[in-house]
């Protein structure tokens, strides 16, 4: 079960991320995308779910990865991420509540170019009972 | 001409095994349950599902295409209403569709629909895009 004390919480990333061509050529491989000057919208979820899994799975935290689906996503794009890109990311947990015996937990994230958020990230992850 | 109502033409994509390992390396999301159907059915699954993630990956791609480039994508967001199954060997559909919600000062929203084998696997799909 995660801890209610985490509501609220914002964790730092504090790697910060290089966006490589191949990355993103990877990416629009998968979907039939030719031009791949900039990543595709839901490209960054890459980065955004290896940073929840790493924050929400820390032991005083302790969200259960291994039965983790995914409710719903959401990005607010400012600025498009091309490669080069030196990002960091942020997590916050905004919402928490537990229906019918499955945990769902709402995290925002953002990620960061040069001090500027350039993708807004939100996503519903729930917890099977 | 664009305007609140318009219906933007249907495009069909497929999805396969081969592509679902395809999405696991390039997004990083190696969850068996999109690979491995022994694992997937002991975890109470009907079989092998595509991940959330690329069914939203392929929608946006249509998305991108609208909007001519994935540059001109300002918001995107979708909930996941059921899995889209990928049975070994099968080539599953991904049929994608929109409609014009709003225009409004150099913006255009599209309400999404997304259905495999009949079935709505997204909802409250949209998307805002630059014009």
């Amino acid at each position: 079960m995660l801890n209610p004390d985490s509501v609220g919480r914002t964790f730092a990333g504090t790697d910060s991320i290089t966006i490589s061509q191949s990355e993103i050529d990877s990416f629009c491989a998968v979907i039939g995308e030719s031009d791949t000057q900039v990543a595709p919208p839901t490209f960054t979820i890459r980065i955004t779910l290896s940073q929840f899994e790493a924050f929400l799975t820390q032991p005083d935290v302790g969200l259960d990865w291994s039965r983790l689906v995914h409710g719903d996503q959401k990005f607010e794009i400012f600025s498009p991420v091309k490669a080069g890109d030196v990002l960091t990311c942020d997590a916050t947990i905004e919402s928490y509540r537990v229906a019918a015996g499955n945990e769902i937990v709402s995290v925002r994230s953002d990620l960061h170019r040069a001090g500027a958020v350039v993708v807004s990230a939100w996503s519903t992850l729930v917890v099977r009972a | 001409m664009i305007e609140i109502g318009t219906v933007l033409p249907e495009k069909v994509f497929y999805l396969d095994r081969a592509l679902l390992k395809q999405y696991a390396d390039a997004s990083g999301d190696q969850n068996p349950i999109h690979q491995n159907e022994e694992f997937a059915l002991s975890v109470g699954l009907p079989n092998v599902i595509a991940h959330g993630m690329l069914t939203m990956a392929l929608v946006g791609k249509y998305v991108s295409d609208f909007a001519d480039g994935a540059a001109n994508v300002l918001e995107y967001g979708a909930r996941f209403v059921k899995p889209v199954i990928v049975p070994a060997g099968e080539k599953v559909d991904l049929t994608v569709a929109a409609t014009v919600s709003e225009v409004v000062d150099g913006k255009i929203s599209l309400t999404l629909s997304a259905t495999s084998a009949g079935v709505k696997v997204l909802g409250m799909a949209k998307a805002v895009v630059r014009t």
